[in-house]
């Protein structure tokens, strides 16, 4: 028989499975952050429960942590104790690895994990949050979980899921000049809509996804959840190994050799079958901009925005002429001709240091233009943060006109300072651009990082393949 | 989650239609980082006169004397009286904590929404159904005798009345042994303990580098 990887990935976590194919699932690795768990470890306390595997848990404060003057601490008071508490709590259960709000490895979850090599090939990875695909690079079932299942999983290391279908998505050729993972994510959303990967986890293969680097498959599999499937994985390979090795919870010596032939293996095997089979061509990727408040409303950046005149089916009609008004653009308008008003690199989609090394690299020796209000840079960890600085990147930022901050979540969601005013329009390199989620009456386009830095330099958007 | 089998307990009246979960627990207090101390904001707009905030010392703030719960003969009640589609609305899960946190363990009424009936089993909190007409008696019985107080017995599925008259009540089998052994979702994993142990345990062989 003939496995993919999805079925390898189950198989080798069922711990016991119901008659009607609900199945209790092993958690490897389980990450924690301030927003979601408060009431799980509160329940788990309630209950008289102890977390099953304290060294599963790998935690931090990410969602509510200011970008600056970490001098004045956590103004926000309900911010702060959503923090606070995230201390509490695990100062009091334990964990494999904490890093709190100021440490020097502490970061946006999804980022810090890999990182650190806390996310591995073969793994379970759960956390309370929806991103939690973005750790499917590595060849791991990754799932965005509630805060009832954390408290699941913190009490028996195990979480209750049935199956999926599987979905392969091949990406073959070359990826253009300026052209990056952000740009496939948004055009495979663009193509198959937010809810085409309803009930899959999806494959990445092809040679385009091959050729890609593990942070920008990082990216890719961050937006998986954007098209509708809770997780999105690509096979192990060297590229995998090679990132992996010698990072801080990674093997070592003759575990990592063990490792590496198991994690070899987790590949879908030549003639497995999928129940869906999609493909792509790289070629055919252009940078991409949306310009509505759903993933799936993208085009290319040398296209205009669409006419819902030319949409037959009403309810999508409609859709789109809400999502025009909200974001105050005009049907037809080129993208070119829209101009922002703030700038957002960051975020667990494009915040790790290659998106930052992009992004310099678009913006040396330019400036941003004068009509944008702020241009924010906000590493995904203190440690992307202190590495952009040993390569002088901080410096190319500033001088361009950005703010340098502190590693967190930021403008992707603004539970913190960091956030548009109402009818402000940002290019940003987040993942989402709901109604309100960059702030209430806050218009988002999503763009990858060296998109963002052309419109920054631009005051619109601009085709970032003209400036390289 | 505790068990439920049997409860003697005082009844509180609630007499209207279509409680809803805002009226419950009113949303400025979800922001909280706890599952419980929702008690004292429990019905917060009908049982004060002012608009209460979260973190605020309710004990100080200015009580509505018409509503029940303010009400001497009411105190420490445990069962709920109710009427018609309680609980509709949102799908906080702080509704149930609310109530539980007060101390409320039962509710008796005609019909509830439900996300809320699901949410209550999940928090060991049980929602009766009860017919239109036994409910209106069990109004008048309470209304007109301070310190009612009902047995609610799971195993058997009645309600005793203090008359002695027993009302039955259904209730799904697989939820009824749930509350009765105390067992919520992790209660309901937790019984197969052994075998997590068995496989976490070849797991730490087979791939020892996962438990680092
Ligand atoms: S960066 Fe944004 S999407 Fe990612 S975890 Fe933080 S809030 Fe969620």
């Amino acid at each position: 028989m003939f496995q993919n990887l999805y079925d390898k990935l189950w198989q080798s976590h069922v711990v016991h499975e119901e008659a009607d194919g609900t199945a209790l699932l092993y958690i490897d690795r389980h990450l924690v952050h301030e927003v979601t768990s408060p009431q799980a470890f509160e329940g788990l306390k309630l209950a008289g429960r102890k977390p099953w595997r304290n060294s599963s848990i790998v935690a931090t404060a990410d969602h509510n942590t200011p970008t600056n003057h970490w001098d004045r601490g956590i103004e926000d008071p309900v911010s702060r104790l959503q923090v606070e508490t995230l201390d509490a709590n695990i100062r009091e259960v334990g964990a494999l690895a904490y890093f709190p709000f100021k440490d020097l490895r502490q970061g946006v979850i999804h980022v810090i994990g890999p990182e650190n090599g806390a996310t591995l090939p073969g793994m379970t990875v759960v956390c309370g949050d929806s991103h939690t695909s973005t750790h499917g690079a590595f060849a791991c079932m990754a799932l965005g979980i509630g805060t009832s299942e954390v408290e699941h999983v913190l009490a028996t290391q195990c979480l209750l899921q049935k199956k999926s279908k599987t979905m392969f998505f091949r990406v073959e050729g070359k990826l253009g000049k300026g052209v990056t993972a952000k740009d496939i994510a948004l055009a495979i959303i663009g193509r198959i809509g937010t809810a085409g990967g309803t009930g899959y986890a999806i494959e990445f293969g092809g040679s385009a996804i091959r050729s890609l680097s593990m942070e920008a498959r990082m990216t890719l599999c961050n937006m998986t959840i954007e098209a509708g499937a809770r997780m999105g994985f690509v096979a192990v390979d060297e590229v995998t190994l090679n990132y992996l090795k010698g990072r801080p919870f990674a093997p070592k010596a003759e575990q990592w050799d063990a490792a590496v032939d198991y994690w070899r293996t987790l590949r879908s095997d030549e003639g497995a079958q999928f129940d869906c089979v999609l493909e792509m061509n790289a070629e055919s990727i252009q940078p991409q901009v949306t310009w509505g408040t759903s993933p799936e409303m993208v085009v290319a950046v040398d296209a205009c925005v669409p006419d819902p005149a030319k949409e037959k089916d009403p309810v999508k009609r409609e859709g789109m002429e809400r999502a025009l008004l909200y974001m105050g653009l005009n049907p037809n308008t080129p993208i070119k001709a829209i101009k922002v008003d703030k700038i957002f690199i960051g975020s667990c989609t494009n915040s790790r240091i290659e998106d930052l090394r992009a992004a310099a690299s678009v913006l040396k020796g330019r400036q941003v233009a004068s009509g944008i209000k702020l241009a924010l840079a906000v590493p995904g960890s203190g440690l992307v943060k202190q590495q952009a600085e040993k390569e002088g990147l901080d410096k190319i930022f500033i001088a361009a006109g950005f703010e340098w901050r502190e590693a967190g979540c930021s403008m992707c969601l603004a539970m913190n300072a960091d956030r548009l005013e109402a009818g402000e329009r940002c290019a940003s390199t987040s993942n989402r651009n709901f109604e309100g989620r960059q702030g209430a009456g806050g218009r988002t386009h999503l763009v990858s990082p060296v998109m963002a830095a052309a419109a920054a330099i631009a005051g619109h958007f601009a085709d970032v393949r003209d400036l390289l | 989650m505790d068990k439920f089998v049997r409860l003697e307990g005082l009844v509180a009246p609630l007499d209207r239609d279509n409680v809803d979960t805002d009226a419950i627990i009113p949303k400025q207090f979800l922001k909280s980082i706890k599952r419980s101390g929702f008690g004292p904001n429990l019905f917060d707009e009908m049982r004060y006169m002012d608009v209460g905030q979260p973190g605020e010392d309710s004990s100080r703030r200015p009580r509505n004397p018409n509503f029940m719960l303010n009400q001497a003969r009411y105190q420490g009640a445990q069962i709920l009286l109710a009427r018609k589609n309680f609980g509709c609305g949102s799908s906080r899960e702080h509704a149930p904590w609310a109530l539980l946190d007060f101390g409320f363990k039962v509710i008796l009424a005609e019909s509830y929404a439900d996300i809320f009936f699901n949410n209550c089993f999940k928090n060991g909190v049980l929602p009766i159904v009860l017919p239109a007409a036994e409910l209106a008696a069990l109004f008048a019985q309470v209304e007109g005798m301070p310190g009612y107080k009902l047995t609610v017995d799971l195993k058997q599925q009645v309600v005793i009345r203090p008359d002695g008259k027993a009302l039955p009540f259904a209730v799904d089998a697989f939820r009824k042994e749930c509350l009765i052994n105390g067992w919520d979702d992790i209660g309901l994993t937790l019984r197969h303990a052994d075998m997590i142990r068995t496989f976490e345990d070849r797991r730490r062989v087979e791939q020892p580098w996962l438990f680092a």
